[in-house]
Order: C-alpha cells, then sequence, then structure tokens
C-alpha cells in the first residue's frame, strides 16, 4: 500500500470503528439509555466546555501589537481612495471585514494557483477550493437549522421556509434536500483534494482525513434514514424533544440502529470539535491579522506585558564620540547630557 | 562560497506539483553551500549580553547545544504562548486547506514543500502537539505531532532562516495566519540558545552601539552627506546644505543608514534633500537615530525595540514638532504597528501638520511620523511642486510594492500618485504580482547575506519574472521601490535573472524631476546618466 494514503486508511478505519460501536451496543446489547441519552448529554457537556475552555484560553493571551494584514489602501490623506474592508480603519469596518471573511471566506476567493512553464511562473484563478468550502459550510448551516424543527416546538417559522426552498426541486421522493447533495459535494471535493492534490495530500495527516470522513458518514446516515429507512418521524421528535427540554426518554418505538448510528457519530464530532482543527470556526474570530483595524498611528495600542529595554542613550553616546564630533565640527550637547544625569 | 549556477539551471530542478516519496517528518534539511546562512560569532552576542553556543556552524555535524536546551526550548514556547495570542491561536486553528501552499516565493523558486508557509508552521506546531498535548502523544504522526529532538533545531535553523516574514501567505489564508508572526517568534525562541545570523546579528551591533547598521560614526556620515552635495552640486548648480543635529529644527528626518553611503539608495537620498530644499522644509537629520531600518526586527522584538528608543530620545532632544521616515520596508513596518506600543504616547510632539499645505497628517495623530511618501504626496496633490516628469523620459518605470509597506501598513497610491506625476513612463506588473499580492524581493528580513546567494536568488525568482515580463514587452528599464532591502538586493537580482533592468527609490525619481529655484540647465539625471534628448550634451 502507498504510503500516501495510509493516513486516509487509518482515518478510515477509527470511522467503521465508531459505526460499529452503536451496532454492536443498541443493536446487539440493546443500550439504548446509553446511546440515546447519555453519550448525547456527554458529548453536549464535552463541546460545550471544551469550546468555552478554548476561547478562554486564547483570551488569556494578549493581543501584545496591533498586526492587522493589510490587503488594501490605508487610511491617510482623505482624497486617496481608502478600502474600508481590507485595510479597515474602525471598529465598524473591522466587523465588515470579519463578516465577509466569516460568512464568505473573502480571504480564500482570492485564492490562486501557480504554474511553472519552463522559466515562466503563470498565475490562475483557483475558486474551487473557496467553492467547495462554500458548499460544504453552508450546507452544514442549512441542515443544523433545518434540524431545529426536531428540537423546537413550534417549529420557527424560518425552518418551514427553509425546508421548502431547500427541498423545492424534489429530487426525489421523499424530498432529497438540496443542502444534502451540496455538501456531499463539497465534502466529497475537499477529500479528494486531499487525497490527490500533491501538495494537500502532503501535509494531510489522518487527523485532516477524520473529520471529513465523519461527516460525510453523518450525512449518509441522515439521508439513507430519511429517503430509505425512514423511522418513526414521530417518535423521533418526541425523543428530541424531550432530549433538548432535559426531560429525557428513551422512545418507545423502535427507531432502527441506523438513528443510533447516525447520533454517536454526532456526538462523536461534538466531543472531537474542541480539541482538534475544527476549533477554527471559533478561532477566526479571534485572528488579530484580521479583527485588528489598520489605526496603528491614530490610536496607540497597549501592550500588557510591555517592559523597559536599555538602549544607547544620548548621553552615552555623544560620549563615545564627543573627539570625532568635535573635530567635524558638529554641535556637542552639555545641556542634554546634564537633563539626563538629573533624570536618572 | 558556492558557484551559484546559471539562471537557466537555477529551477530546472523545481516542480511545483511533486512532493518528496518520504514523509515530510522524515526528511532532514541539508546545509549546503548557498542555501544556508552562518552562524552568528560569539563575540558579537557577548558584547550584547545575549546567550551563545560558541564557535560553530550550521554544517556541524553535532550543534554545541547546551545540556538543558530542552527544557529551555520548551519553557521559552510555553511562555509566547502565554505572550501572544496570535501565536497561540495560529498554532490551534490551521485545517492545512493548502491555500497558502503556492503562494510563498521560496516555494516557487526551491519547490521544497517545507517552504510552503503549512508546512513551515508545522514545524512548530508538530512540537507543541507532541510535547504538550495528551492526544498529539498519544497518536504521534497521525496527528501531526513528533517530540523535539536536536534535529528539530537545525530545521528551525534552516526554514525560519528561510522566511523572509514578507506575509503574503497571511493574505490568502482563510484565518489569517501570519507565518511572519510564526517566524518572528520561532527566531526569538532559537535566540533563547544564543542560535543567530552572523549577518542579522551584526548590524544589531553596529545599530545599539554606534547608531546604524553599517557602523557609520557621525563624522563619516557627515562626510558622506558632503560628498553627496558635491555630486548635486555638479549636477544642478546648487550649494544645498543638510541640517545635521539641528536643534529646535520642526521635523526629525529618519530614514534607513544605506541611504547615506551605499548605491542605489545614495540617489534616493539626493532626492530628499532637493525636495526638503525645494520647499524649504525646516528639518534635522541625526547621526545618533541615524538608522530607520531595525535589524533588532530580524532577531527579537526586544532587540527591535532596543535598537529605535533612539528616535524617540533624539526627537525630545532635538525638540522637533514630529517626524518623517525615509523609505523602508521593514522599517515601516515596525514604526507603524510597533512604535506607538513600545514608545508612545508621544506627548512631547505635535500632531504632524504639513508646513508648506497646511494639511494635517489625521491618521498620524497619535504616533506621529508620516511616511514621506504620504508627505511628498499631499505636496504634489496641493500644486506645491515645480515638476518636469519628462526629465524621468529615458525611463521606463514599474513599481514593485515591498512586502512590509503593503501587508503591514497599506501604503499603494500614495508612492503610485508620485510617481505618475514625476514621470511619463510607468508600466505596473501583473495583477498577481503588486500590491498585496506583491512578490517579495527575496532576500528581506536579515537574509541579504552573499554567502546566501542561491536561496536569494531562488526566493526572488517571482518578482523578478514578473519584471522580466514588463521589461520584455514594455521596454521598462527601471524597478522602482521604497524600501532600502529591496535597494540593496534588487540589483543584483536584476543582473541575475532580468539584466538591463535598474532600481530606483522613487524619491529619486523626484529628485529628478524637481525644477529646483535657480538650478542650472540639467544634462543628466542624479546617476550621471544622460536625459533623453541631452545625450550630445553630455
Amino acid at each position: 500500500m502507498n504510503s500516501r494514503y495510509n493516513d486516509f486508511f487509518f482515518s478510515l478505519l477509527i470511522i467503521a470503528a465508531l459505526i460499529l460501536i452503536p451496532m454492536i451496543g443498541v443493536g446487539v446489547l440493546g443500550l439504548k439509555f446509553l446511546f440515546g441519552v447519555i453519550i448525547p448529554y456527554g458529548a453536549l457537556a464535552v463541546f460545550i466546555i471544551g469550546l468555552i475552555y478554548r476561547m478562554v484560553n486564547w483570551a488569556r493571551s494578549p493581543q501584545p501589537f496591533k498586526i492587522p494584514t493589510t490587503c488594501g489602501q490605508q487610511k491617510s490623506l482623505p482624497w486617496i481612495k481608502r478600502s474600508r474592508l481590507e485595510s479597515p480603519a474602525s471598529t465598524f469596518e473591522v466587523g465588515l471585514r470579519m463578516f465577509f471573511e466569516v460568512f464568505l471566506f473573502r480571504s480564500l476567493f482570492r485564492n490562486l494557483r501557480a504554474d511553472l512553464e519552463g522559466k515562466k511562473l503563470i498565475y490562475g484563478s483557483a475558486k474551487f477550493l473557496w467553492l467547495g468550502a462554500m458548499l460544504f459550510h453552508l450546507g452544514f448551516l442549512i441542515i443544523i437549522l433545518r434540524h431545529l424543527r426536531f428540537f423546537v416546538y413550534p417549529v420557527p417559522e424560518f425552518v418551514n421556509i427553509l425546508e421548502k426552498v431547500d427541498g423545492f426541486f424534489q429530487i426525489s421522493f421523499p424530498t432529497l434536500y438540496l443542502s444534502d447533495l451540496l455538501i456531499l459535494l463539497g465534502l466529497s471535493f475537499l477529500l479528494l483534494r486531499r487525497l490527490f492534490d500533491a501538495k494537500v495530500n502532503y501535509i494531510s495527516y489522518a487527523s485532516d482525513y477524520f473529520p471529513l470522513l465523519l461527516i460525510i458518514s453523518i450525512v449518509i446516515t441522515g439521508i439513507l434514514m430519511r429517503v430509505i429507512i425512514k423511522p418513526d418521524i414521530f417518535a423521533i421528535k418526541h425523543y428530541a424533544i424531550k432530549l433538548a427540554t432535559f426531560k429525557p426518554i428513551i422512545p418507545e418505538a423502535p427507531l432502527g440502529v441506523l438513528f443510533y448510528v447516525h447520533l454517536f457519530l454526532v456526538s462523536s464530532l461534538a466531543m472531537y470539535f474542541p480539541f482538534s482543527k475544527l476549533v477554527h470556526m471559533i478561532g477566526v474570530f479571534f485572528s488579530p491579522t484580521r479583527n485588528m483595524a489598520n489605526d496603528n498611528r491614530m490610536k496607540r495600542h497597549v501592550n500588557p506585558w510591555d517592559y523597559p529595554v536599555k538602549y544607547t542613550t544620548y548621553a552615552e553616546w555623544q560620549e563615545k564620540f564627543r573627539d570625532v564630533m568635535e573635530e567635524a565640527g558638529m554641535p556637542i550637547d552639555e545641556e542634554w547630557v546634564k537633563e539626563a544625569q538629573k533624570q536618572t | 562560497m558556492s558557484k551559484l549556477p546559471k539562471p537557466e539551471d537555477l529551477i530546472k530542478d523545481v516542480n511545483l506539483h511533486k512532493m518528496p516519496a518520504q514523509p515530510w517528518m522524515d526528511v532532514k534539511p541539508e546545509f549546503k553551500a548557498g542555501r544556508y546562512l552562518y552562524a552568528v560569532e560569539p563575540q558579537v552576542m557577548e558584547d550584547l549580553g545575549k546567550p551563545h553556543l560558541g564557535k560553530w556552524q550550521p554544517y556541524d555535524e553535532k550543534w554545541p547545544l547546551p545540556e538543558d536546551w530542552k527544557e529551555r526550548i520548551l519553557k521559552a514556547i510555553r511562555d509566547r504562548m502565554e505572550r501572544f495570542r496570535s501565536f497561540k491561536l495560529f498554532m490551534d486553528i490551521c485545517v492545512r486547506c493548502g491555500a497558502c501552499a503556492d503562494k510563498c516565493h521560496y516555494f516557487l523558486g526551491s519547490g521544497d514543500p517545507k517552504n510552503m508557509p503549512v508546512l513551515r508552521a508545522e514545524l512548530i506546531r508538530s512540537i507543541i502537539k507532541g510535547e504538550f498535548s495528551f492526544f498529539g502523544k498519544l497518536f504521534g504522526r497521525l496527528a501531526g505531532a513528533r517530540p523535539l529532538t536536536e534535529e528539530v533545531i537545525k530545521e528551525w535553523y534552516y526554514y525560519f532562516y528561510q522566511c523572509t516574514e514578507c506575509r503574503r501567505c497571511s493574505v490568502f489564508c482563510p484565518y489569517g495566519i501570519d507565518t511572519a508572526e510564526v517566524t518572528i517568534i520561532m527566531r526569538e525562541i532559537l535566540h533563547e540558545l544564543g542560535i543567530a545570523l552572523d549577518w542579522a546579528m551584526k548590524p544589531v551591533r553596529f545599530s545599539h552601539f554606534i547608531g546604524n547598521h553599517i557602523g557609520l560614526q557621525p563624522h563619516t556620515i557627515k562626510e558622506n552627506i558632503e560628498f553627496l552635495l558635491g555630486d548635486i552640486a555638479e549636477i544642478t548648480g546648487l550649494n544645498i546644505e543638510v541640517p545635521i543635529n539641528k536643534k529646535g529644527a520642526e521635523v526629525l528626518f529618519v530614514t534607513p543608514s544605506a541611504d547615506f553611503f551605499a548605491e542605489p539608495g545614495i540617489y534616493t537620498f539626493m532626492g530628499y534633500v532637493l525636495l526638503f530644499h525645494h520647499i524649504g522644509l525646516d528639518y534635522t537629520i541625526s547621526t545618533y537615530a541615524s538608522e530607520g531600518g531595525n535589524f533588532g526586527f530580524f532577531n527579537t522584538l526586544e532587540l527591535a525595540k532596543k535598537l529605535h528608543g533612539k528616535i524617540y530620545e533624539e526627537a525630545k532632544r532635538l525638540k522637533v514638532k514630529w517626524i518623517i521616515g525615509g523609505e523602508c520596508g521593514h522599517m515601516w513596518r515596525v514604526w507603524h504597528q510597533y512604535h506607538n506600543t513600545w514608545f508612545g504616547p508621544f506627548d512631547y510632539l505635535e500632531v504632524p501638520k504639513s508646513p508648506i499645505t497646511g494639511t494635517v497628517f489625521d491618521h498620524a495623530r497619535d504616533h506621529k511620523a508620516v511616511h514621506i511618501c504620504e508627505f511628498t504626496a499631499d505636496l504634489i496633490a496641493h500644486g506645491k511642486l515645480n515638476i518636469d516628469p519628462s526629465r524621468n523620459d529615458h525611463l521606463v518605470i514599474t513599481f514593485h510594492d515591498s512586502c512590509n509597506t503593503s501587508r503591514g501598513m497599506g501604503i499603494f497610491e500614495e508612492p503610485r500618485f508620485i510617481i505618475k506625476n514625476v514621470c511619463n513612463n510607468f508600466v505596473e506588473m501583473p495583477e498577481n504580482t503588486i500590491r498585496e499580492k506583491t512578490f517579495c524581493c527575496g532576500s528581506g528580513s536579515g537574509l541579504n547575506a552573499d554567502e546566501y546567494m542561491e536561496m536569494r536568488m531562488r526566493g526572488g525568482f517571482p518578482r523578478a519574472n514578473a519584471v522580466e515580463f514588463v521589461h520584455k514587452n514594455y521596454g521598462v528599464n527601471t524597478l522602482s521601490c521604497i524600501c532600502a532591502i529591496d535597494r540593496a538586493v534588487l540589483p543584483t537580482l536584476m543582473k541575475y535573472w532580468v539584466p538591463g533592468v535598474e532600481v530606483a527609490g522613487v524619491h529619486e525619481l523626484v529628485g529628478n524631476a524637481l525644477i529646483m529655484e535657480g538650478e542650472k540647465k540639467r544634462t543628466t539625471d542624479l546617476r550621471y546618466r544622460p536625459l533623453k534628448g541631452m545625450e550630445e550634451e553630455v
């Protein structure tokens, strides 16, 4: 086996194990309470506490310097057209920049590819990474919002509308949502890229394949449930609302092992989240090159651990060069030396 | 020193789409001549009161690391994570999407995967996982973790001094992860053991003890300036004086010291001098604060702060009202993003106001330092300069955005506005190689040593390639810039990749074009090259 794919196969193995656990746990041993109540609650707790821990941990380290990456014209002379988005000079403009970064992946949209043709470097557009990432993240968001219908009663109107739009194309019956297809498209692209783009493959670890495969498995089990197995939706909803209101029950109607597999994979993702690169979801908000204003010369940024550093003072310097300066007819400043001595 | 391969051979073996068979953790750097920098001489570190490893060189099989090297490094990493949110965060949130992979000039010129910014950061990220994280230790390589060994230290030295802190990757990263920040901190961490570059540290010693990076003593600076004034007199017929250490001047002018003594920076300096004379600015330069550039920044932030303290004591001593900074890249990164934090608040200075146009530089109201290009652009916009752009007609000019002024400050339009007003022939390089996407000269951040020539030519290749394009298609013969390191290293790069292109500071072009009161008819530019149509008269 080619070692380039070892990390991928290892991740695949872990996913297989994660699918097997609830299959045995529920299917064979009947541990419904464990898999239906304890593990989901545990995962939620780990997810929330873990993310809070990460945020507090980042916030605890100060950002000593104001280091925005300026990707556009600074605010300087009034007649020079400046870039509010790429070189924000106020909190509002920083907010705009962050909005575009977080929701539209603006920096990723800039992506280029470089190719060497003989002795010439050629730069081409490379928006597919952006597209794949958008499909995946946007799809994920829509799917999570759609799932609100299980946890909230009455179902918010926007969820209904979202579902209608999402199911508009009636790809199959029962409706296969557009977001399901798009997220799979996005995830497959990201995965294939990791496997077959030489550079991305070279930098990928198992911890890069694993979350992709895990989310793919979650999406597939979700689709399977909806389209093929069709478990008792009312029973699931009843169970989910009870879970959400902290009055957990074990669903009486048989939900099928697939439901528990889906749930266990989601729980695994939630538990894995705070300890992995997936924290970029929260971390991006903390990024000093993006969330700081390029107003360095307008507003002073204070470094809480700043300390004085000894430098060569004028007095020391003048003493060293007194002779050559006198010889060259350059002014000697006794006044300042005295003043400086007084101060120390 | 090694022999530099010919341009046509240098990048023959570069393949951007083929990676080594071995995983990167198994590939060790080879210290081949031309591709690494010499270690610092122990005396330099002694003089500055810093730790060092004695006499050693990177190619030594066994580096003389102190016994407790590992504890010291781990302690330094923890310390930096506590003090720099940037570093801690950047270690945590990379998803290895690879958007940065082909954005680094060193990667494009070498094809070495560890020059992909993502892998450069993995060199330390893997250690943080391997040494501090439970899951990292448990899963090892599968989670991208590895233990800290002496080999890793060698690798760090090789690759964190193969990054010019240009921030191009940070433009493309969806989370804004800035490899410059990682490199800055990794160099600090290596410094804790006394591992540093000779080429980057000797200028620190000079700057600290003498005042500028080349060690020009006060009387020498004066003599150099007088020499340049002699040239100005010959070219323009004007006897101009440059105020030195003048108390009570309105403006303190600080520029990288290379402008006092090295070609082609001296022509830029002549441009400044002509400009200030033209408008009658009440200014002074200082022989104490005679270095705008900051070699400390290439080593540790503490050393950077150590060197620039002089500028503010000098501003106080000379009782100036505000400060103008000359054309320089890292200098302005440090001035713009660090000075105000280090040395402010500047109560003893006034909000900069141009005495000629009355413009208040509100964007510098707190820091009180203005970039010379901001100052000059304002003068031109108000019609205060008497300019004959045809004096630059012998030149076809393109503009190289310096990394630091671009991505660490955002000054794009001011220099372009100046150039378009003082020249008639201006051509932009291809759009993916300018402005925020500009390419490094390949020698920035203290890597411009002769022994590093092969890597410098590789790293400068993307920039040179774009220049070659406009040279061939539009006859560009002048690469203008606003950075002293550019002026020091781009001529070498051009000679190697694009012969026939000279390098000039923007204010050299201004100096050529300024019609000075009482000047004689100019027949040459500031370099004694005949002006267009004057070839016969010279």
